[in-house]
């Protein structure tokens, strides 16, 4: 029993500590370097510690050290408790997610050195690399995440402020209305797979990338898509941080309040990143590289389990970071939805569009099998 | 995603050529209201395509602009002020400096044309009495940098090539507001030694004044730009 919280404890501090930290905290600076990049100038670039430049990464810490001298001060007649209580609500949802994504294969310890023998290991015996593998995964995410709207509602509501009122509400009604999207999209994949839990829907997808979920529901990925990236408030969907045209719900926050906001996005951001990659590109797989070695039509070579388990995590890591780097890539491109294109779009065109694959699903699923 | 699609039903033009006008205005009956004539979409509604090509467009800069060193081809502009800064034209106006007579004193004679030109009213003088010769000096002579918007009037007013603004430097910045009204002694270290005659010149002053410009810079290093 304490074994497994140790276990647990030691991959949900190599998650967090070692991936999704770094990631959001450098996904502040390549936002700014990725635009000016695609924007044909240098981003910033001059940050450093004595002569060490590298780029300008140093800028995340800049900004971390600047959020956090910044003066905090809450509003004269806001609520304090709840002031101080939503930007928790934004950002521990967030953190918590993280708990039902497979980060590598199942590690069998008792056989790292030596090549693995389908065979011979049990089926769902090794120490998966998952924080926690309940039978209801996905919908752990969904749960969660509904926590994270409360965090947006109270803070417009907590400012003591009629505008970041209504751009609290205006962003609470956004975030809402794309759960239901997203949800309802997502049920073509459950459909398919059979299973809710995402360490059993990657080992559906495996390494063929024809069961890849982006081949099986190519309609649920899109607007899975759509719906995640919609959810996080970004951009095309970011109205409600779209200060200088129209006040957000974060006015009246200031240095670390805000900073937690901030970064939570990023989170956000890295979590959308590795949720597509478990449910639609097959989690941690490599195109031809099975439990125990690589396969080609006619070539193989026998990997021992170590370096397949390496070699997995680092092709999950690569996808998060690839993914993350598509969603820079549309907010720096796509101009801002108008907030009713926008409920026109979760309401009237993803909702109907998903219904429509999960009964498309269903019949081919009945038809064909 | 646009409301507007739903009106190009009803776009037949009336009279078979050009657009379908919906009004015309009765004072001016060249101002007419037109119905736009929108290009049938079909799937592109979705605007699928169109962010596809977006997001390709953008995808094709940001690599070309990430691995520049590698890929030959450079679009970009950025100056990296200060360590690379821009080249700025002949006229550019820049810091004042003071201009030096031979002995190194300083060429104003306090004839007060400059603050009373100056727009923002950033220069104050208090004239003194120079021991040597009936001219005026300036005992005090500050211009406030903060206030001055860099006009040049008070280069074009001056008539003893006193004050110049050719040193190509902005003002550096300060920690408090009195710090950037500078004084003479701070005016003057910028300046050198200038030989522009004073007292009126003949016909072709302007080849005479470039010329005399001309050596002066050459004699003197010219300001730090």
């Amino acid at each position: 029993m304490w074994m497994a919280l140790l276990l647990g404890s030691i991959k949900w501090l190599g998650l967090i500590m070692g991936f999704v930290m770094p990631v959001a905290s450098l996904l502040t600076w390549a936002e700014r370097r990725q635009s000016a990049m695609m924007q044909d100038r240098l981003g910033p670039n001059r940050a450093n510690i004595g002569n060490v430049k590298l780029w300008g990464i140093l800028h995340f810490v800049a900004d971390a050290l600047k959020m956090m001298f910044k003066e905090d001060f809450v509003p004269a007649r806001a609520h304090r408790a709840l002031f101080t209580l939503a930007p928790l609500l934004a950002i521990i949802p967030v953190f918590i997610a993280f708990a039902i994504i497979p980060f590598g294969p199942p590690v069998y310890a008792h056989h790292l050195l030596e090549t693995l023998d389908p065979y011979k290991v049990p089926v769902g015996g090794g120490e998966p690399l998952q924080v926690i593998t309940v039978e209801f995964g996905l919908l752990f995410y969904f749960a969660v995440a509904s926590i994270a709207n409360y965090g947006t509602t109270l803070a417009g509501w907590a400012s003591y402020n009629k505008w970041a009122l209504l751009g609290g509400l205006r962003a609470s009604s956004q975030m809402m209305s794309y759960e239901v999207a997203m949800g309802l999209s997502i049920l073509g994949v459950f459909l398919v797979t059979g299973t809710l839990e995402p360490g059993k829907i990657v080992e559906w997808q495996g390494p063929n990338p024809l069961h890849w979920g982006v081949c099986v529901q190519p309609l649920s990925f899109i607007l899975f898509f759509v719906a995640a990236v919609a959810e996080t408030k970004r951009a095309p969907f970011d109205i409600p941080e779209g200060e200088p045209e129209i006040v957000g719900y974060f006015v009246e926050y200031s240095g670390l309040r805000f900073g937690l906001f901030f970064l939570a996005e990023f989170i956000e951001v890295a979590f959308v990143g590795a949720l597509i990659t478990t449910v639609f590109f097959g989690g941690y797989h490599i195109p031809g590289l099975y439990q125990d070695g690589f396969y080609f039509a006619d070539w193989y070579v026998n990997l021992p389990h170590i370096v397949v388990v390496v070699l997995q995590v680092v092709a999950w890591t690569l996808k998060v970071v690839f993914f993350c780097w598509f969603q820079l890539l549309i907010r720096w491109t796509l101009p801002r939805l108008r907030p009713d294109q926008l409920m026109d779009l979760g309401w009237k065109k993803l909702l109907p569009l998903s219904m429509l694959n999960v009964l498309g699903t269903a019949a081919v699923m009945t038809w064909w099998r | 995603m646009s409301a507007a699609h739903d009106e190009h039903a009803h776009a037949a033009p009336a009279h078979g050529s050009g657009p379908r006008v919906l009004s015309v205005s009765e004072k001016n009956p060249k101002v007419r209201t037109v119905q736009v004539e929108r290009p049938p979409m079909g799937i592109e509604r979705a605007f699928l395509p169109a962010v596809v090509k977006g997001l390709a467009m953008t995808a094709k800069h940001f690599f070309k602009n990430t691995f520049r060193g590698v890929v030959k081809s450079n679009e970009m502009q950025t100056i990296e002020y200060p360590d690379v800064k821009p080249s700025y034209p002949a006229r550019y106006r820049g810091l004042h400096r003071l201009m030096h007579r031979e002995d190194g004193s300083v060429r104003c004679v306090a004839c007060m044309m400059c603050p009373t030109v100056c727009p923002a009213h950033c220069i104050t003088i208090h004239p003194g009495e120079r021991a040597d010769s009936n001219e005026k000096y300036p005992v005090v002579f500050e211009i406030d940098e903060l206030r001055c918007v860099v006009c040049g009037l008070c280069v074009e007013a001056c008539p003893c090539d006193a004050i110049r603004m050719d040193t190509g430097v902005h003002m550096h910045p300060v920690q408090s507001r009195g710090d950037a009204v500078l004084g003479k002694v701070d005016l003057m270290k910028l300046g050198v030694q200038s030989t522009a005659v004073q007292g009126g010149l003949d016909g072709d002053w302007r080849s005479q004044d470039d010329a005399d410009s001309r050596s002066a810079e050459s004699a003197a290093p010219a300001a730090p730009r």
